[in-house]
């Protein structure tokens, strides 16, 4: 069996193939599915109502795409450079950790001045961290990939420390979560008694922003240059380390961003628990999105609906909401084979 | 003082080789699919899954033994789906990688909630005992600190000799390697480079699922959520740390299980003073030190990482 670089590109394929590999995944889980003795359709049927089938559904499918969103965008930007950032759950803690620090009254400032100041300091703190590992590649030529991993692990440590010290709420009850931050720092919910929040429209303008920024700006091309062939880039006289330097702190802080809006949308502190993995899921969403922005909305969207739905599905059908992990490890899986095949094809021979 | 006087104790050295075990076997497993040419980040998810298939034989009845063996299965089933997507496909092995650890680590949460849906404390079984070496183990230091481990340990022991001995004595370990560093001359002496790599690959995953069963039937007796805790990463840190050679892995391995039971102590004497997440930290933050480290001296295999396409330059 060998590979063969396909001379034709047909729209057709590059639409079919993909679809293909999201229903490969459907089909890997509805087999799992009937292993734990539920029927498959009905699973999807109580999945897909409980992600999509009434407004309050896709509320929460909304709500819980922000931060994949941003998470998703971090991994998208600095795959496009071949920058392997697997620490977006490390940055996400850092943003948010900062937006703690500076949100809890260190800063008492107008809503309209504050929100804007504390995006900034969230960002600051996301690309810091993603810096370290990027600093350690260009100076050291140390693989990113395990210092990103490790910094996840790193991350959630200090996170828990400073819970259970400086940034402990007294009021807590002895439970380690931060205070609250304060009302001027808190998003504003877009429909009055939901929870989906202004981070949602701040997502979607970082999209556009990224969009932006990879077709019309001089870094977007250099990055792409960069991600293509390390060697020409360098040629071409683009100075490589500077440019990766700079995908990490744009990646880095979307990822801070992440923090951010889960703090002050959604939780209003700080615990252990405020992240599920989005860092992790960022890399999914940016790969089913091929690393094009405005794919990641959609990507994004696509992936929290799973998550909301298994939820919601696993309370009535007893199916363990784990399938989720498994149709979203299976689906980018089957996505980069399926991207293999709209370049290449097999020949038996 | 106290702090150096745990130097000396058997018990630091007994629970640091503890501790180095499953970091043998994984390492040992990286170590073989790198010296392949292939990077294998699904090592953290094959060592979960291996920690629970391993565990979860020896809890519906099966031997011990019979667990380790279904682990070492089990991972080199997800060694072969991550092989035959980065050789033959040759796609990146970063994503391919992180993805084998997301699919083998939510199989198995999810078999987990299957067969227990509703467990508060985690089900045990009967792990394995120390076993005493005759002789050896009356030695008075080495033999408390060495010889009177689990049988798992002894393996590990064991695994190095053998890897070593296969890379560097046989003809498999010429073949190993030469597709690691130059597949394309590889191919010229009439190896299938193709099938090389996938089969070391699974080897090497089979190495990492027995390194998760020690730690689900040696090191605990049950199987609970984000029990891995990074030991893949680290391993992955540890082969760079060890320049891609068994011998020098062991003894990384062993350096760093000696730094957490080390730390394990210190946290008992400064943990009133120190936060006990500092320590926690140390291993990661060690692990980054060492590939810093190491960064200078490090001879990566030529062709890791890069896919081999037959004809292609």
């Amino acid at each position: 069996m060998r590979l063969e670089p396909r001379t034709q590109h047909s729209v057709a394929r590059q639409i079919l193939l993909p679809l293909a590999a999201l229903a490969f995944a459907m089909i890997v889980c509805a087999v799992l599915v009937m292993v734990s003795g539920a029927s498959p359709l009905q699973v999807f049927g109580l999945m897909l109502k409980g992600s999509l089938g009434s407004q309050f559904a896709v509320l929460e499918t909304l709500t819980r795409a922000t931060p994949l969103i941003f998470t998703g965008l971090a991994a998208a930007v600095a795959f496009r450079a071949k920058l392997w950032n697997i620490g977006g759950e490390a940055q996400l803690y850092i943003g948010a950790v900062m937006t703690v620090v500076c949100g809890t009254g260190l800063l008492p400032l107008p809503a309209p001045v504050l929100i804007p100041v504390l995006m900034v300091v969230a960002m600051l703190g996301g690309a810091l961290v993603l810096s370290v590992p990027t600093f350690l590649k260009t100076r050291f030529g140390v693989d990113e990939v395990v210092t990103t991993l490790l910094f996840n692990f790193i991350a959630i440590l200090l996170v828990s420390m400073l819970l259970e010290g400086v940034l402990k709420d007294p009021m807590g009850l002895g439970w380690p979560q931060s205070k609250k931050v304060i009302a001027e720092a808190q998003l504003p919910r877009l429909i009055t008694g939901k929870r989906l929040h202004l981070g949602f429209v701040v997502a979607i303008i970082a999209a556009i922003a990224i969009w932006i920024i990879d077709r019309k700006s001089a870094l977007g091309f250099e990055m792409r240059a960069v991600g293509h062939n390390t060697k020409a880039a360098t040629f071409a006289g683009i100075p490589v380390n500077r440019v990766l330097a700079k995908t990490a702190l744009l990646s880095g802080g979307l990822a801070g961003l992440a923090g951010w809006s889960e703090v002050t949308g959604l939780k209003g502190n700080l615990t252990l628990d405020l992240s599920p993995g989005f860092g992790y899921a960022g890399i999914v969403v940016a790969m089913l999105a091929l690393l094009h922005p405005i794919g990641v909305i959609a990507a994004a969207i696509f992936v929290a609906a799973v998550f909301v739905g298994a939820d919601a599905m696993s309370r009535t059908a007893g199916v363990p909401s784990y399938i989720a992990q498994v149709m979203v490890a299976v689906s980018l899986l089957s996505m980069v084979t399926a991207l293999m095949l709209t370049r290449y094809r097999l020949r038996w021979r | 003082m106290a702090m150096l006087e745990i130097l000396f104790t058997a018990s630091l050295w007994a629970a640091a080789i503890r501790i180095a075990s499953p970091l043998i076997f994984g390492t040992l497993g990286e170590l073989i699919c790198e010296r392949a040419g292939v990077l294998n980040l699904g090592i953290e998810g094959i060592m979960t899954v291996g920690a629970f298939a391993g565990w979860l034989t020896v809890f519906l009845g099966g031997d011990l033994w019979l667990g380790v063996v279904v682990a070492a299965v089990v991972g080199a089933v997800f060694g072969l789906l991550h092989a035959v997507l980065v050789v033959p496909f040759g796609l990146s092995q970063h994503v391919t990688g992180i993805g084998i650890t997301m699919l083998a680590t939510s199989l198995s949460y999810y078999t987990y909630r299957l067969v227990f849906p509703e467990v508060t404390s985690p089900p045990k079984i009967e792990p394995f005992l120390p076993y005493k070496v005759p002789l050896l183990g009356d030695v008075p230091g080495i033999g408390p600190a060495v010889f009177q481990q689990t049988p798992l340990t002894y393996l590990a022991f064991c695994a190095v000799a053998v890897v070593a001995w296969l890379l560097y004595r046989t003809p498999a370990g010429l073949a190993i390697r030469t597709v690691g560093e130059n597949p394309a001359s590889a191919e010229a002496q009439g190896i299938n480079v193709v099938a090389v790599r996938v089969c070391a690959v699974m080897a090497g995953s089979a190495l990492m699922g027995i390194g998760g069963s020690f730690i689900t039937l040696s090191a605990f007796n049950s199987f609970f959520f984000e029990m891995t805790n990074g030991r893949g990463w680290i391993c992955i840190a540890l082969v760079v740390f060890g320049s891609w050679r068994p011998g020098k892995a062991l003894l990384g391995a062993i350096l760093f299980g000696l730094f957490d039971a080390y730390q394990l102590r210190l946290q008992q004497l400064a943990g009133a003073v120190v936060p006990y997440q500092l320590f926690l930290m140390m291993p990661f933050v060690l692990s980054i030190i060492a590939l810093i480290v190491m960064s200078r001296r490090v001879a990566y295999p030529r062709a890791l990482m890069v896919p081999y396409r037959k004809g292609e330059r």
